[in-house]
Formats: structure tokens, C-alpha cells, sequence
């Protein structure tokens, strides 16, 4: 088993805040993150695949293919949008980096399993350098 | 649903590759430059990834400032700036980057916030690190 990792870029912003709290609890838990106004990051997406290299052409994947699949299922719903109000995945859930990986799961998992060949095995959610996620498909 | 907050701090430390049973000439053939008298630094970058469910009120599986406080007090703390071989954890063991990963993760194996201890990487320079997984 081989796995294999195409990185991606997008710009969102997002902002932290449970409705089902006082405003001074959102505030208290999510510190500035909690600013109705929202603020942005340079977001990383890491998509892994894994699978058996093609004994013809040597691939697990096509990178152009599996690129073009995160541009489409991915980067266009959420590059240089407001993630709390544009995005469908989180109209009901935070988008916080760990539900991020689990929403560009969801919206991955069905592509690179038509695909055929490799599955999906972890994203991985880079909101800085510095801080990330992962999801791995698991319960 | 169970997921990974991974965070990435920086300390720098010096240390000296030096074990006690081998003779001058020994350490100079297993560690090299590493074995320089008055030892060398690093900055290390000390990777800490956490798992465990997504709560539902929060979205999160660990807060990050409870993660960053756990860690500051355990870790960050008692190596940045500091010389790994007077820490007594290295006192009978070479602080080699495969020992201080280990060192890492037995400090904060039972002592985060939230979630469980996932993998501790040590990123010595930009082209070794070192890594240590949670048994299963």
C-alpha cells in the first residue's frame, strides 16, 4: 500500500459561535475567535490517498485528476468565502478546523471512491502553520 | 465522530551526543560533530496531535488554550533554552532527538486537557525529525 498527498490552498473566514450560549459564554470559550465579524486564514488542505501503484502506468493516482476533484468538491464552496454563510457544511456545525476535515471528507470521500483504485485515508486542515486537523474516516 | 488537533510549538535547546560506556575515540566514531566538548542547539519544532471525539458545543476536540497551557507547563518550559543534558530525565540516556521525542510524549501521555496523546514529532532541523505513536 502506497500513500500519496496532494496539498491545496483556499482563503475562508469563519468565526466561532454556539447559539445555544450567552454571548459572554461565546465570548469566554472562543476568546477572539467569537467576533461576529469574523476573521480569515490562509487555509491548507492535505488530501491522502492510499492504494496499489497501476503496473502500467505506475500511479496509486492521477494527481491532475485527484487536483482537479479538491478544486471542484472543495476549493470552489469555500476559496474567499465566508464559511459560516456560505458554506452549506456549516449551517448546523462549527466551522472549526477538525469539522473543516470532516466536511472536505464528505465532500471527498464519494469522488475518490468512484474513482476507483485508491481510497481516501486523511485530510488534513491546516488553518496556520501552526495549528491543524485531521480526519481519518473514522466513527 | 473521532478526529485530530494537531498544534507545532518551536523551543530551542543545546545538547551533546556523549554516551558514558564508549571511549573518546568511540563517540567521536558513532556521533561525529555531535560529540563537540561544549555541545550545539537546535530549534526544535515539537509537533503534539491529539484525539479523540469532536464535542458538540465547541466542534473541537481539544481547546487549544488548555492544549497550549498543558504543554507550556510540561514541556515548553522545562527544555526551551535549557541544556537537555542537565535535565535529569537524560541523566543515564544520550538526549539523541530519538530519546527527547520519547522523553515528550511520556511527559504528555496523561496530562492533556482533552482527547489522547496521537503522535509526538520532534523536528531537529528541517531535514530530520523523529516520531513516536500511541500504542494500540
Amino acid at each position: 500500500m502506497v500513500f500519496l498527498t496532494r496539498r491545496a490552498t483556499f482563503s475562508a473566514s469563519h468565526y466561532y459561535w454556539n447559539e445555544a450560549w450567552s454571548a459572554e459564554k461565546n465570548q469566554q470559550v472562543f476568546g477572539l475567535c467569537a467576533n461576529k465579524n469574523g476573521h480569515g486564514h490562509n487555509y491548507t488542505l492535505e488530501v491522502t490517498v492510499a492504494g496499489e501503484p497501476d503496473p502500467v502506468t505506475g500511479f496509486v493516482i492521477d494527481l491532475k485528476w485527484l487536483k482537479d476533484v479538491m478544486e471542484r468538491e472543495v476549493l470552489s464552496a469555500w476559496d474567499h468565502k465566508h464559511l459560516n454563510l456560505e458554506a452549506p457544511d456549516f449551517e448546523h456545525e462549527m466551522p472549526t478546523t477538525e469539522n473543516i476535515a470532516i466536511a472536505a471528507w464528505k465532500r471527498l470521500e464519494p469522488a475518490v471512491a468512484a474513482g476507483g483504485g485508491a481510497k481516501l485515508s486523511r485530510i488534513r486542515v491546516h488553518e496556520t502553520p501552526e495549528i491543524f486537523a485531521e480526519f481519518r474516516g473514522e466513527a | 465522530m473521532r478526529a485530530y488537533f494537531g498544534r507545532r510549538y518551536t523551543i530551542s535547546a543545546s545538547h551533546r551526543l556523549h554516551a558514558g560506556a564508549l571511549t573518546p575515540e568511540q563517540n567521536q566514531a558513532a556521533y561525529g560533530k555531535c560529540n563537540n566538548e561544549h555541545g550545539h542547539g537546535h530549534n526544535y519544532v515539537i509537533e503534539v496531535l491529539t484525539g479523540g471525539s469532536v464535542n458538540a458545543e465547541t466542534g473541537m476536540v481539544v481547546d487549544l488554550a488548555a492544549l497550549d497551557r498543558a504543554v507550556r507547563t510540561r514541556v515548553l518550559n522545562r527544555f526551551d533554552h535549557a541544556n537537555l543534558n542537565l535535565d535529569p530525565l537524560f541523566a543515564d540516556c544520550v538526549p539523541t532527538t530519538e530519546s527527547f521525542c520519547r522523553a515528550v510524549f511520556g511527559l504528555l501521555q496523561n496530562a492533556l486537557p482533552e482527547g489522547e496523546l496521537e503522535h509526538v514529532r520532534v523536528e531537529e532541523t528541517e531535514n530530520n525529525s523523529f516520531e513516536c505513536f500511541r500504542e494500540r
